[in-house]
């Protein structure tokens, strides 16, 4: 390949960055989700009990919404691997959060279907009213916006994930309304899937 | 005239439980299976024809028969429920409003190959629909369906559900098999291929959700009915997803006789704002964008392939005329350098090549020798990476190149981009 003499090696893109995990406070899983892991890890041939880590690292996440760096260390004497076996699943997934998120995190989805629905105009809307860029968390700990590429609901674009919760065909104008829906309804004041609806 | 038989009860409420599923037949086919030799199981699938419907449309009877028989090791059936390409949903439908015909279809897929565990590896985001499977099977397993001796016919069989955490990659099959084992979703070096050394070093079988969902309905309808059903080696019913600027976008079941025209126009409600059609990804993000003069062409593997593109997973993204091909380019490729799994590196690093020369031209301040330079770096892509993630991420650039030059050109000369859709946030970001 012929490098382009204009192109801007020194900025944007193409730097990966590595996020140290944030160390967090002591942990240890509660003895309930520990009897949950326990169960899933059944589900595995004994010798196999490495493929219980991902479940693992979401019952992390569920007890203390994300998954810190002694958390990693706690996990992975549970799960009997090393703690770089951890911190290096963490790091791949997009789901398992190293660092504080906030109490709803606001995942948009940017992909083709949505993107031609509004997709960009959502994130702008909800940058703006949050004052906060994809990827931050507001000041006070509520709320994180992220940019998420296709859910698998694409005839229901544009769709937003909070938390596990879904929120679809949502309007661009509609936006600063779900923002302020959920200061007061909290997680109700979702759609939830086009299919699931009957069970709400 | 088709009557759905995958979504035929997808609408009636509580779809999902056993007793409406029940009242649909649902596992009859495992109870035909049972009766039979597995081998007799493999040869029904095989007549029937059914290709696989994850993307590579592989016949799946010859998939099962590669499966060594007389090895001392345990077997695994993987179904693929990662459905993450872009454009694609049908599998949540499924899933969602039709558990039981996919554990039937595992289970039967499990009896063929001689496996008793089954996994079925759901993409992280499909929270809600990973609770609807969990509930089904263990519904299943309490009416004697799964677990031990099913039908009195000493087959054992038990299935579960591993929940995946956000990973494109994760869908191509030998990285789910890493996934699955608790690690990096990275694909492994073939051969050996996962029928002989799949899930923990052992023969397995890994099919799309809908493709298993199929197997049901060959044992209980026959495989001559399913053959009855579409072009020749164009087999059974099909799910089309159709999103983007149409008026219904949704699932819709037809047979591969259907032409993307009526996909699109009739199935899917037309046109939005009855607009111009520009062009259509016919098959999830990583085939190739087709012309509105290519789509009466019948929506069959070997149909989308006849008119320059891939059915893939049935995923059409359909874009009017207000859409700039530019744009629409330069938002894969950020999903494909985003998903990149970083093994390889023509992959890793032309990924990100492409999205910057991209960016830099829908910004409008591409040069004109930036289109010679995208090109190359995708043919350095093509046909050099570990696994098929590199020729569906030059997909979209190859071929909006092809079709849209005069678009990326525009661009150059203008210094901006000449088609800022109203639905887009104003300037690139
Ligand atoms: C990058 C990549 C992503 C894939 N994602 C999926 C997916 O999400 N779901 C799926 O069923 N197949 C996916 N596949 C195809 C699988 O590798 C595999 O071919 C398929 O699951 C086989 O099932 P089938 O024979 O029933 O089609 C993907 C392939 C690649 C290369
Ligand atoms: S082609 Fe891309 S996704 Fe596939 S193994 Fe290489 S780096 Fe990973
Ligand atoms: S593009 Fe947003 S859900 Fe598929």
């Amino acid at each position: 390949m012929t490098f382009h003499p204009k192109m801007p090696y020194d900025t944007g893109l193409h730097q990966s960055a590595r996020q140290l995990p944030e160390a967090g406070e002591p942990f240890a899983f509660t003895p309930e989700n520990l009897a949950r892991l326990e169960d899933i890890a059944r589900r595995y041939p004994p010798e196999r009990r490495r493929s219980a880590l991902l479940p693992a690292l979401y019952l992390v996440q569920r007890q203390q919404g994300y998954v810190s760096a002694r958390a990693m260390a706690h996990v992975a004497e549970v799960v009997g691997v090393t703690p770089a076996e951890v911190e290096d699943v963490v790091s791949y997934y997009t789901m398992f959060y190293a660092q504080r998120v906030g109490t709803y995190v606001l995942q948009v989805c940017r992909t083709l279907s949505c993107a031609l629905n509004g997709a960009e105009r959502i994130t702008d809307v909800l940058s703006r009213k949050l004052g906060i860029k994809p990827g931050e968390t507001d000041p006070t700990g509520t709320f994180t916006l992220m940019e998420v590429e296709c859910l698998g609901a694409c005839d229901r674009a544009p769709v937003v994930v909070v938390n596990d919760q879904w929120h679809e065909c949502l309007k661009p104008e509609d936006a600063e309304r779900l923002v302020d829906d959920l200061r007061t309804k909290g997680l109700d004041a979702l759609s939830g899937c086009h299919l699931c609806v009957e069970k709400r | 005239m088709f009557e759905p038989v995958l979504t035929s009860f997808v609408r009636e409420p509580n779809s999902f439980t056993l007793d409406v599923s029940l009242t649909h037949g649902a596992y009859e086919g495992l109870r035909k299976a049972v009766t039979l030799q597995p081998g007799q199981v493999i040869d029904l699938v095989k007549a029937s024809g059914l290709r696989g419907r994850g993307g590579a449309g592989f016949p799946t009877g010859m998939k099962w028969g590669f499966v060594p028989k007389d090895s001392p090791k345990p077997k695994y059936v993987c179904c693929n429920a990662d459905e993450s390409e872009p454009g694609t949903f049908k599998d949540h439908v499924l899933m969602e409003r039709n558990p039981h015909l996919v554990i039937e279809g595992v289970a039967i897929a499990c009896y063929a190959i001689g496996a008793k565990v089954g996994y079925i590896y759901i993409r992280g985001e499909f929270h809600h629909v990973s609770q609807v499977l969990e509930a089904a099977i263990a519904e299943a397993r309490a009416r004697g369906f799964l677990g031990r001796n099913i039908f009195g016919s000493g087959f054992d069989c038990d299935i579960h559900v591993h929940r995946g955490a956000g990973a494109y990659e994760a869908g191509e099959e030998s990285a789910l098999l890493e996934s699955l084992e608790g690690k990096r979703a990275q694909p492994r070096l073939r051969p050996p291929f996962p029928a002989v050394v799949g899930l923990y070093g052992c023969p397995t079988v890994i099919n799309n959700v809908e493709t298993l969902a199929n197997v049901p309905l060959i044992l209980t309808k026959g495989s001559e009915w399913f053959t009855s059903l579409g072009p020749e080696k164009n087999s059974g019913p099909k799910l089309f997803c159709v999103s983007g600027h149409v008026n219904t976008p949704g699932v819709y079941e037809a047979t591969m006789h259907t032409t993307l025209r009526q996909l699109i126009y009739d199935y899917a409600g037309g046109m939005r704002g009855g607009r111009a059609l520009k062009a259509v990804i016919p098959g999830g993000s990583s085939t190739p964008v087709l012309l509105p003069d290519a789509i009466d062409a019948p929506a069959s593997f070997d149909g989308v392939v006849k008119a320059g593109s891939m059915l893939g997973s049935a995923a059409m993204i359909v874009m009017d005329d207000t859409t700039c091909m530019v744009w629409a380019a330069e938002n894969l490729i950020h999903f494909y350098r985003h998903e990149s799994c970083g093994k390889c590196t023509p992959c890793r690093e032309g990924a990100d090549w492409m999205l910057k020369i991209l960016h830099k031209i829908e910004r409008g301040e591409g040069e004109m020798r930036d289109l010679d330079l995208l090109e190359s770096v995708a043919r350095n892509i093509n046909g050099k990476t570990l696994c098929p993630f590199g020729e569906a991420e030059v997909a979209p650039v190859l071929s909006t190149l092809a079709h849209f030059r005069h678009e990326y050109e525009a661009h150059i000369r203008e210094g901006r981009c000449p088609l800022p859709a109203p639905w887009r946030c104003g300037g690139g970001h």
